[in-house]
């Protein structure tokens, strides 16, 4: 309840005093119809409105960086798939990324554009997803429908490539693992001109629409420097008015040439920092990917003919070192602090991930709002909890 | 796609804009062409409510035919690549426990022996000869990497789009080989490759120069 | 009126309770499920899945009957009956068409309302009684919300009942004219708002926000207790389009009336019925403050504006 006047109290007197009233714990979760997954909430309420909430994770948490240190590089792919699911290209991507840079790999260019455009449409089955969650939790039940319509369509190409609608263990260190099919770029093509003509209708039961305006504006205001304070990132950073993007500002794979001017990539912001710039933002950011997915799609049936990844080596060692490479994944900022011994599986390999910082500044924001705004905002900050727990 | 340009984002703006003075973010945005992106939220101009776009857009999905496939009358059109079942090409197995070892869950249980067969020709050496006692996957641990089939140096492993083998009891999610070879009847022949992907290895091979140190090339070898 | 058309009368308005309210169910089912780009039912019954909510009540009346232990037990265990009765005591009074009504009562807009102002007891019942700090919230929102909405819509019924010159239900749909529409649709829109508000369905369900407090004051119901809270609802707005069919569109008239005036009744109802339903599909929830203001800042003095237009009208043509 931010956008009306300070909250008033009422004493009601009966008898000798006022009202005795007491505060109320109200654990949103771990199983819970609003929390995408199990994140529990431990809020204090005092009638509806919310004094005090604590996130509790670790419902979750399945040891993966315990479980990276005693597999090689190609198993490693297997598990980075799993913490953020909803983009499991783009944390393979990391991975790989991370790898091939302490080895000082240059990978084909075929490879490069295929990446980048599997990461594109990843990033707008993770967008697809809070679109369609999002609303489902303000209680319009359909846009859930038209987005993972969209998703499925999307899914259909990913399967067609990788084998996986979800998990496509696709990267390897030094490129991708098969070449494209044939015909593919053309039904990629074309279902990214069908997502494209179906988006005006899920955007229809959202954009405009009072009662979401009402649901969303001026509900979850963060502002930019407890963002920054936070380590907040991705598209709730950007709603906030911090424009960071990584895809610009440290380029990987080939961004910087689609982020340069007259190319199709944009860094979408905007300055309310409320929930539905958060929403704005990820529509917005749609319709950037696919432009940008369509661009790679057109450059990939441009490039001469060439591999899809570099040879390797029997057993593959990472020098020693250690680096940290991080990617945008639709989320957010997405690292991967790699320490290697020389081995074949590496010493140590942290991951920052990007709900775990997003998460953490509920404690902040969720205090003064009512309960029906906590969905609001929560459903707005745009979360994973394998992300979270990894 | 609809004409109805007030349901775009970009165009969907009113007059009124929440607090931003200056919209300097959308200033960094490095491509000039694309139209102004202005983060406006206010009202739509007009009277109709926004929120009867919402009461169109379900009528006319209404009215549409529906997209549902009815499983299991119509069973889903998989890709050749689609991860569903591994089907094992047994006589192609030598047991030598590559699967076995880069599997990331240790799923899958190879027992061999080795047996030796007597020489063919007289005086010649006696051969050994791995035989594949059991081999067994359990997909219910199995996680569909594909590293196996990957790793397979003599093309005993395969994926097949087969997804429909769930079971009440877990353990039957343990295929034996028996069961694995079944499924090789459902594996699909690899897709065509793009046109601009590398030719195949048997294709450049051809090409390359015959190795020095031999003055006629073996037979059978390009 | 004899003991047997007693019992006559209470049998078809039971047997009207229970098999119109699965008519709307399976139409909501059928209806959003195209709305959504689905199928919908379409294996029980065999046909379209017709069947479907038979299945369902089958299913609901073999399942455990489960009591909380902290529940106050015999307020939670009538709970659903409140709500249910109040609805059928409600229905028992609308007509069908000229002269076919289960018991004609001359005070009928009055008997109706404050009928269901006693169905608004369900849910607050299963709120406190559940010992569940979900449903507690849930029965307080419900509280509010139910009772704010019950002025708009007293005061839209009010409306029409002025402009009829009667509070008998028969009475106004005899009294009503296609102008009506015009001069009424004030009233009617403040009546449908409150009525959609007063069932407790989106864009109004903030008590039943399944995304914040699971199922509100029916948390805890499950089998046939939780069937019957549903069966309420749906009878609800059965109810609600029926009544909204005899105050504002004119009930049974329409062509061939005297034969087909049950029909007419019977469409309007259902094109009222899918107007709520459309609403459900295609919005999201008002929180509650929200919806509280709409109450009383928005119906409230729209009502009372469309009272004020009946009122000289009235006066004007008298």
């Amino acid at each position: 309840m931010t956008s009306t006047t300070d909250p008033r109290e009422l004493t009601v007197g009966v008898g000798a005093g006022g009202l005795a009233t007491a505060d109320m714990v109200l654990n949103i979760g771990p199983q819970h119809p609003a929390t995408h997954g199990v994140l529990r909430l431990r809020l204090v309420v005092d009638g509806e409105r919310i004094i005090t909430a604590e996130p509790i994770i670790g419902y979750m948490h399945r040891g993966a960086e315990k479980l990276f240190e005693v597999r090689d590089y190609r198993q490693i792919t297997v598990l980075a798939n799993r913490h953020d699911w909803l983009s499991a290209f783009s944390n393979e991507l990391g991975v790989v990324l991370a790898v091939e840079s302490m080895l000082g790999m240059e990978v084909p260019e075929r490879a490069v554009w295929a990446r980048m455009l599997l990461a594109e449409l990843n990033r707008v089955l993770n967008h697809l997803m809070f679109l369609g969650s999002y609303p489902l939790e303000l209680g319009a039940i359909t846009p859930i429908f038209y987005a993972f319509r969209e998703r499925e369509e999307l899914q259909t190409v990913m399967e067609e490539v990788s084998g996986g609608r979800m998990h496509y263990m696709f990267n390897r260190v030094g490129g991708l693992l098969h070449d494209l099919p044939a015909g593919w770029l053309g039904r990629v093509e074309s279902t990214i001109e069908d997502v494209r003509g179906r988006l005006p209708d899920l955007e229809s039961m959202l954009v405009g629409n009072e009662i979401v305006h009402a649901r969303t504006r001026g509900v979850g205001v963060l502002s930019a420097e407890t963002v920054a304070a936070y380590g907040v990132s991705g598209p709730i950073a950007r709603a906030s008015g911090l424009d960071v993007d990584l895809r610009r500002d440290t380029p990987y794979l080939a961004y910087d040439q689609v982020f340069s001017s007259g190319g199709p990539g944009r860094v979408v912001t905007r300055t309310q920092g409320d929930s539905l710039a958060r929403l704005e933002v990820l529509l917005e950011q749609v319709h950037v990917s696919l432009d940008i997915a369509q661009h790679c799609v057109g450059v990939l049936g441009s490039l001469p003919q060439g591999p899809i990844n570099v040879k390797l080596p029997k057993v593959v060692r990472v020098p020693e070192g250690e680096t940290y490479y991080a990617t945008e994944n639709p989320l957010g900022f997405n690292g991967y602090y790699l320490v290697s011994r020389g081995d074949k599986t590496p010493w140590r390999l942290k991951l920052r991930s990007a709900s775990f910082n997003n998460v953490s500044v509920l404690s902040e924001t969720l205090p003064g709002n009512l309960i029906s705004d906590m969905v609001a905002i929560l459903g707005s900050m745009f979360f994973v909890v394998g992300d979270i727990d990894k | 796609m609809s004409d109805d340009d007030s349901v775009r984002t970009r165009a969907e703006r009113g007059p009124e804009r929440r607090g931003a003075a200056t919209d300097n973010m959308s200033d960094r945005t490095m491509d000039a062409e694309q139209p102004e992106r202005e983060p406006e939220r206010g009202e739509r101009g007009g009277l109709v409510p926004g929120i009867f776009k919402g009461l169109a857009t379900t009528a006319r999905a209404m009215v549409t035919p529906s997209h549902t496939a009815e499983y299991p009358d119509v069973l889903p059109d998989l890709p050749p690549r689609s991860r569903g079942t591994i089907a094992l090409l047994e006589e192609n197995c030598t047991s030598c426990m590559l699967c076995a070892r880069e599997c990331p869950d240790w799923c899958i249980y190879i027992d061999s022996h080795k047996e030796t067969l007597p020489a063919t020709t007289e005086g010649g050496r006696e051969r050994q000869r791995n035989v594949l006692d059991r081999f067994g996957i359990d997909f219910s641990l199995c996680m569909y990497c594909g590293i196996c089939i990957e790793v397979c140096p003599f093309d005993a492993l395969f994926w097949s789009p087969e997804f429909e083998y769930a079971e009440t009891d877990i353990r039957d999610m343990l295929h034996e080989k028996d069961r694995l070879g079944e499924w090789m009847a459902t594996v699909p022949p690899p897709p065509a490759l793009d046109p601009g992907a590398a030719d195949a290895a048997e294709v450049t091979a051809l090409s390359k120069p015959v190795r020095p140190g031999r003055a006629t090339p073996p037979a059978g070898r390009p | 009126m004899s003991l047997l058309e007693v019992v006559v009368r209470s049998v078809v308005v039971l047997a009207a309770f229970l098999v119109l309210p699965l008519l709307v169910g399976q139409t909501e089912h059928k209806v959003m499920a195209h709305m959504q780009g689905r199928l919908g039912p379409m294996y029980a019954g065999g046909f379209h899945g017709w069947a479907q909510l038979v299945a369902d009540g089958v299913k609901f009346a073999q399942k455990e009957d489960v009591t909380p232990r902290e529940a106050d037990r015999w307020v939670f265990r009538l709970a659903p009956a409140v709500s249910l009765v109040a609805y059928l005591v409600a229905l028992s009074v609308l007509p069908l068409t000229s002269g076919v009504v289960g018991a004609d009562v001359g005070a009928g807009v009055l008997f109706v309302l404050a009928a269901m102002a006693v169905g608004i007891l369900g849910p607050l019942m299963a709120g406190w009684a559940s010992a569940n700090k979900y449903s507690l919230l849930g029965g307080m929102r419900a509280a509010a919300q139910l009772l704010s909405y019950e002025l708009p819509m007293v005061l839209a019924a009010a409306s029409v009942a002025l402009a009829a010159g009667t509070l008998s239900l028969s009475g106004i749909v005899e009294q009503w004219h296609p102008l009506w529409l015009v001069w009424q649709l004030p009233g009617a829109v403040v009546f449908l708002v409150a009525a959609v508000a007063e069932l407790q369905r989106v864009p109004f369900d903030m008590p039943m926000a399944d995304s914040e407090i699971v199922f509100g004051p029916l948390t805890e119901y499950t089998g046939l207790r939780f069937a019957f809270f549903l069966l309420a609802e749906y009878a609800g707005i059965v109810v609600m389009s029926l009544l909204f069919t005899v105050l504002f569109l004119g009930g049974w008239q329409g062509p061939f009336a005297a034969a087909l005036g049950w029909l007419w009744t019977l469409v309007k109802a259902s094109a009222v019925a899918f107007v709520v339903i459309w609403f459900r599909v295609a919005w999201p929830r008002l929180r509650e403050d929200q919806l509280q203001r709409l109450a009383w800042l928005v119906l409230v003095p729209l009502g009372l504006a469309q009272l004020a237009i009946t009122g000289v009208w009235v006066v004007l043509t008298t």
